[in-house]
């Protein structure tokens, strides 16, 4: 017995004991300190995605127009004249669980560094939030301080905040989702990847000094389940300092356009240990880093923990010897930090060093790649796993049914967040939140734009893992049909529960298989994702969460069509292969009736359809395009009109012909429709192979008028507008 | 016409200026917050953003910069000078402004498209004042510390001198301004600041052009 069963370090590092073992054996010993708090680190699920890699290689990652796939800092595409589109969508759930303020502004830090090392300027910020119902005291507090962590970040770092999805569900109460993605933009010959290259080569650490603040922070607090004490944790969630950001961005964007880099890395989780030794992993080489050389906050700091420090604000670079001078001097001219820290190796292997005394010495191989990957053990739970509650009153009429949908968290308008964020700093935001379906950026330098939009309804994957996962893909590209823009490519971040249980590992591996096959299907490549497990509190799992990013390119940013109506006596059709069900909907979830099940969606039928609003937002036909998505059809001409301050008379008769009840009708939810605005004579020329248009009515008057038999309603627009701009009193006021 | 846009690190729409300059008929560069020398430059923009972090208080630190020295004599010398939020706090921070900007009522960063109301034109000749037409402009503003505060006294004396430049139009004060106070000049009509961006309004894509019509009037101040 090497150790006393009474103390196993390893297992307070979260390593099991086949873990420890399978170490020793590849270092044909016991790990010391350094080494162990090392293979900790790298072995989490956050960095080794031990309990999701083999699920992901199912995702299609090829397409003509890939520039980076998975594996960089973030994935990229082209998007023509020489420039690419880099983007990321990255998870910080359970820092902003514990610190809600610090985790949001690293989170929105995190993903920013991603995307610049890459070389890419960051033009623009979308982020996935997801918190309790708002009539929790916690979830009103994780709200506030995650939207002033984003905007203390994003504002300060002058990069805009575009877009983004926010949904409120008991589920998540104690374990909120907040996920940022980030878009950057790049000129082809100016990217670099993150592999060490060139022995001899020297390693410079720039930005921020290393302190103690976030040790195990992302990569310990992602690893497991939240529960009682975590207060206690606070001192792993790391401290943002957007100006430090500021000038690390624009320092390290400098020294790529110089030339004067062989490869750029950002440090996130795990902090030096994980930079150093992927970046000597993807270039099939060593490192050697001298601790002794880091430029430290505190003198006294042992080596393990300059090696696993989550400091935020740092980089880590490779450059040729005789560049290292030139490098240091555009630091100087930025006021930010450098210090050649080490140098690449041909001994594929990790060495840390202080000064002479060697503190750790691992193969690159172990530490990288060698953490084993386990094949889950899905089990589908039997019956709803979660709650219910009603809160709609039984004996609601349509019209008061509607106001309770609009009025619902995760329906009204997100004004009072988005407002708190800078939108339109560096003066591509061709359309703000809410005024269209997909955030729309011009990218003048290659006479092009691009679209982006962000979603997924963790409700609804709940209901039906793959089914609500094929319908969080179709929705993104619904959106960027409403723009007029042609999909490019995506990203996501898997949020689900702890993967060893069976439940969460089922809605896993099921989400993931409707993420691969709707991608294949749409023709759309996985460029680069991240996983977020663990996402449990006391009463269980969150709802299972793929949040799914997608960027899609379109000719005229000022041809996107509005989200809402635009004048008076225009009609309104609905377009699509829309079979709106109760199942999964906001109206269910009001009624404390959820449960499993949710139609799987025709995905060809919904790409037929985006196709077609596509080509008529390019071809100008169209005077508004909205998706109908939270709340049904009744919401989506609700939110058309409100937008406009123009009323409608609809008569869902057609809709009812398919079969819906006025129910469904009204308030039914899925995938593939699109409340559009136009010439009658133009929406109806839109009909074609396999898409259908409904005539339902006309735009005007000052009520929100929808005639669906029994369940007729009329609403004054002044009353759909207050119920729909509520979110502030019950954030501000609650109950 | 030849403008210099002051850069800090942490300044943000230093490159929205620039744009704007240019699409206002001019030509613009770059000034490098350590630069001292103005002699190319007929106009300067001081820019948003956080300069040097603002973590202080906003525009606190970005005044002792040896450009904003550089500002200060140039403004002397009669220099046109428009201080755009950030640069707004910076210009008042350095004594070319009156006033202070404090934290918005809301105590919240507030980012939304408004309408400000052209002020009325000053006594005196010559000045900006005289350059800026009287009728609103849709033009977007974005800040956290954007409350325009001064003793009662120099409210009064700003107002009977013609020097408040901008009010927000009634009903769209975004964060508790005194009287609704959204930029001010300086005595001698050379310097202009304001909160709300009027670069971020000089393009029919991102919804106003009337952003122009300022950066036009602090190019005819030179005269």
């Amino acid at each position: 017995m090497s150790a006393p069963a009474a103390f196993s370090p390893h297992r307070e590092l979260g390593l099991t004991d086949a873990e420890f073992e399978l170490i020793c054996e590849q270092l044909g010993r016991e790990p010391n300190g350094v080494e162990l708090a090392m293979f900790s680190l790298l072995w989490s699920e956050h960095c080794a995605y031990k309990h999701s890699r083999k699920l992901l290689r199912r995702l299609p990652t090829e397409g003509e127009r890939v520039v980076m796939g998975p594996g960089e800092n973030a994935g990229a595409v082209d998007i023509g004249g020489g420039w690419a589109v880099a983007f990321k969508v990255e998870s910080h759930n359970h820092p902003s669980a514990v610190e809600p303020f610090e985790g949001a502004a690293t989170g929105v830090g995190g993903i920013l560094r991603d995307v610049f090392a890459l070389g890419a300027r960051p033009i623009a910020i979308l982020d996935s939030l997801r918190f309790g119902e708002l009539d929790s005291l916690r979830s009103r507090h994780l709200l506030d301080g995650a939207v002033r962590g984003i905007g203390h970040y994003g504002n300060s770092i002058g990069v805009p905040t575009v877009g983004g999805e926010i949904y409120f569900e008991a589920p998540y109460e104690h374990n909120c989702l907040v996920n940022a993605m980030c878009v950057g933009l790049a000129k082809r010959d100016e990217m670099v990847r993150a592999a060490a290259a060139g022995v001899g080569n020297a390693i410079v650490l720039m930005g921020a000094s290393t302190g103690r603040d976030g040790i195990g922070g992302a990569s310990v607090l992602a690893s497991a389940e939240l529960g009682e004490g975590d207060e206690a944790k606070r001192p792993t969630v790391q401290i943002g300092d957007p100006f430090e950001e500021s000038k690390l961005l624009e320092c390290c964007l400098e020294l790529l356009a110089k030339g004067l880099l062989v490869s750029l890395q950002d440090l996130g989780a795990a902090g030096l240990t994980s930079s150093a030794s992927e970046m000597a992993a993807a270039g099939g080489v060593g490192v050697d880093i001298d601790v002794a050389r880091v430029p430290l906050r505190e003198a006294d700091m042992e080596p393990f923990e300059i090696m696993v420090s989550e400091s935020q604000e740092r980089m880590l670079a490779v450059v040729e010897p005789a560049k290292v001078g030139e490098v240091i001097a555009v630091c100087e001219k930025w006021q930010t930090g450098a210090a050649e820290i080490g140098a690449v190796a041909d001994h594929g292997l990790v060495r840390v060093l202080r000064g002479d005394e060697v503190a750790g010495e691992m193969p690159v191989a172990a530490l990288v790649d060698g953490c084993p990957l386990y094949d889950l053990e899905p089990a589908e739970p039997e019956g709803w796993i979660y709650g219910n509650r009603a809160t709609l009153s039984p004996g609601a009429d349509a019209g008061e049914t509607l106001l309770a949908l609009l009025a619902a968290p995760s329906v009204a308008s997100k004004r009072w967040v988005f407002e708190q964020y800078d939108s339109i700093v560096g003066s591509r935001t061709a359309r703000r939140p809410e005024t269209a379906d997909a955030a729309v950026l011009a990218i003048p330098e290659a006479e092009t734009a691009i679209a982006v939009s962000i979603d997924g309804n963790g409700r609804r994957v709940a209901c039906n893992p793959y089914a609500g996962t094929v319908e969080a893909v179709l929705e993104c590209a619904q959106n960027l049909a409403c723009a007029g823009a042609e999909p490019l490519g995506l990203t996501n971040c898997l949020n689900f529960g702890n993967p060893e249980k069976p439940a969460p590992a089922w809605q896993l591996d099921r989400s993931v298989q409707g993420l691969a096959d709707a991608c294949e299907a749409l023709g759309v490549p996985v460029v680069g994702g991240n996983v977020s497990l663990y996402n449990e509190g006391p009463e269980g799992p969150i709802y299972p969460t793929p949040v799914v990013g997608m960027v899609g390119e379109l000719p005229d940013p000022e041809a996107t069509a509005p989200s809402s109506f635009v004048a008076e006596g225009d009609a309104i059709a609905l377009l699509g292969p829309f079979e709106p069900g109760l199942e999964g909907s906001e109206l269910t979830k009001q009624r404390g009736e959820l449960g499993p099940g949710l139609p799987q969606p025709d995905v060809a039928a919904v790409a037929a359809a985006c196709e077609a609003v596509r080509e008529a937002v390019r071809a100008g036909v169209l005077a508004c395009a909205h998706d109908v998505s939270d709340g049904g059809l009744a919401c989506a001409l609700a939110e058309c009109a409100i937008g406009a301050g123009l009323g409608c008379q609809v008569d869902l008769q057609h809709l009812r012909e398919r079969g819906c009840s006025p129910e469904e009708a009204l308030f039914g939810e899925g995938a593939g429709g699109f409340v559009l605005s136009g010439t009658r004579e133009q929406l109806e020329a839109l009909a074609g192979e396999g898409v259908e248009v409904l005539y339902l009515g006309k735009v005007g008057g000052g009520a929100i008028e929808i005639a669906a038999g029994d369940r007729s309603l009329s609403l004054d627009l002044a009353d759909a507008e207050r119920a729909w701009r509520s979110l502030p009193e019950q954030i501000e006021t609650p109950n | 016409m030849r403008w210099g846009v002051v850069q800090f690190p942490g300044s943000c729409d230093e490159r929205d200026a620039l744009r704007a300059c240019e699409l206002s008929d001019g030509e613009a560069r770059l000034v490098w917050h350590e630069e001292r020398d103005l002699d190319d430059v007929d106009a300067v923009v001081v820019p948003g953003g956080f300069s040097y972090g603002d973590y202080l208080r906003a525009g606190a630190i970005a005044r002792f910069s040896p450009a904003m020295g550089a500002v200060a004599e140039f403004a002397a010398a009669g220099g046109p000078v428009l201080g755009i939020c950030n640069g707004f706090q910076v210009l008042c921070e350095a004594g070319l402004l009156p006033g202070a900007l404090l934290v918005n009522e809301s105590m919240r960063f507030t980012c939304r498209q408004l309408e400000l109301q052209v002020a009325a034109l000053s006594p005196q000749e010559g000045g900006q004042s005289s350059n800026l037409p009287d009728e609103r402009l849709s033009i977007p503003a974005k800040h956290g510390e954007g409350r325009y505060w001064a003793p009662e006294e120099t409210l009064d004396a700003l107002e009977a001198n013609g020097q408040v430049a901008f009010h927000y139009a009634p009903g769209q004060n975004p964060n508790g301004s005194a009287r609704d106070i959204a930029g001010v000049r300086n005595e001698a009509g050379n310097v202009l600041g304001l909160m709300p961006h009027p670069e971020h309004a000089v393009d029919p894509m991102t919804g106003s052009t009337d952003g122009l019509k300022v950066f036009e009037a602090v190019a005819g101040a030179r005269a």
